[in-house]
């Protein structure tokens, strides 16, 4: 039997997640020898080159490339993992959702903020290069379906690894109390 | 006050003819998870996350008094289901951005998702706009964490004075209201003491906040109710 294939990416995230992913230690040595990687920051491949197996998703969809990117991983794989709060529900960034209008927070960051300082023509970057900025951001299963969640910010090493061993073996995944964190 | 027999999970405990049947329970080493509720205000029952079955039917056990034969059950997998599905709603409905907030890993609400191994809330977020009241020296309202277990306006602070909390609006608009006047000589005892009343993080100290580093919190490594179902029987 071939390796699962695995793709991740690092959408509206910090990639706190993919650090944690790499926090599992010398048990990286034996997911290498499990599994193989495909399209991730990991590796460095930018596009898919086969259909993958497993996907793992780190951080909500703020733009239109986000987006982009969240379908192609649901084209291009059987299985999506979302991992970290704000994949789940949009994380920091989501914190714009509550109140303030996408004009608003565009005017906060680049012209009215305490720190902005050399912006004298006032400029907010609109090039059509650039991707389109979200009304809000939205969480990753309202884009397309997920299919398993891993909370966290970022999630503990062991919640990560212990679902990759759950799903390439296809056992039950092991939960312990400690590892299911909000924070 | 006469000593009846109550029938919890299949034993039979002895216990106070009255006492809520949530307390009873406690005291005999059995955990039901709790929001709304705390210890020496008048229940309230407004959660529901205590919901049990009481002599067949589904109660709340922080406002049903104990009688004698009473037959309650406390965790069928139907009741649990009740109990996650409750804790859903109170994630879908405010903004709780864990994260970023002073009260993870002391949080109630969080103690319970992770009891109840929320991975996600099964509704869509609806990120409702509410603020900030930051306008008291001391103490700070975030109305984003506030899941309305009028707690904060329930508990008296000081024997003398009425609640310095109060209800604002109706419906979906509800929240919590500081009196401002009343609470501008709040000293740190105060705040302190409005803090632990809020189960969730609605309520914060200024000036104040992460100094416990994670993995020393208070749920960090015990669940909710694991003190409670660890001591056993006390009476």
């Amino acid at each position: 039997m071939s390796k699962p294939i695995i793709a991740t990416t690092s959408l509206a995230g910090c990639f706190g997640c993919h650090m944690s992913l790499l926090d599992i230690d010398e048990r990286i040595l034996d997911l290498i020898e499990l599994v193989e990687f495909n399209k991730s920051p990991i590796d460095d491949i930018k596009t898919f080159t086969k259909q993958c197996d497993i996907g793992i998703i780190e951080g909500g969809c703020c733009n239109s490339e986000n987006v982009h990117v969240l379908k192609d991983f649901r084209k291009n794989c059987k299985t999506l993992v979302v991992i970290g709060e704000c994949a789940i529900m949009g994380g920091l960034p989501a914190m714009r959702n509550n109140n303030a209008p996408i004009s608003e927070c565009l005017e906060e960051a680049y012209l009215n903020c305490v720190s902005v300082q050399a912006n004298e023509e006032k400029i907010i970057p609109n090039d059509e290069e650039l991707p389109m900025i979200l009304d809000r951001v939205y969480p990753c299963h309202e884009i397309v379906k997920i299919d398993y969640f891993l909370p966290g910010c970022a999630p503990r090493a062991d919640l990560i690894w212990n679902a990759l061993v759950a799903l390439v073996t296809g056992n039950e995944m092991d939960l312990p109390y400690e590892v299911i964190k909000f924070d | 006050m006469s000593k009846i027999l109550v029938n919890i999970n299949g034993v039979d405990y002895s216990a106070e003819s009255g006492k809520m049947v949530l307390k009873v329970a406690n005291e005999n080493g059995i955990y039901i998870p709790t929001l709304c509720h705390f210890e020496g205000i008048k229940p309230q029952g407004s959660c529901r996350v205590c919901t049990c079955k009481i002599d067949g039917r589904n109660m709340t056990a922080c406002t049903t008094p104990a009688s004698h034969r009473m037959v309650v059950v406390t965790d069928t997998a139907e009741l649990e289901k009740i109990r996650a599905t409750i804790i859903e709603l109170l994630f879908a409905e405010g903004n709780h951005f864990c994260p970023a907030c002073e009260r993870s890993g002391n949080c109630e609400l969080q103690a319970l998702a992770y009891r109840y191994k929320m991975m996600v809330p099964q509704f869509p977020y609806l990120f409702p706009a509410k603020d900030l009241d930051a306008k008291n020296p001391k103490i700070m309202i975030d109305h984003n964490r506030c899941i309305l277990c009028k707690r904060c306006i329930r508990r008296k602070l000081e024997p003398d004075n009425p609640s310095w909390f109060v209800f604002k609006n109706r419906g979906n608009k509800t929240q919590i209201n500081l009196d401002h006047e009343l609470t501008a000589d709040f000293d740190d005892e105060l705040a302190q003491k409005a803090m632990d009343t809020c189960p969730v993080g609605a309520i914060i100290r200024k000036e104040k906040g992460f100094d416990v580093p994670i993995g020393e919190r208070k749920y960090d490594k015990n669940p909710i109710g694991s003190d409670i179902e660890n001591k056993g029987v006390t009476s």
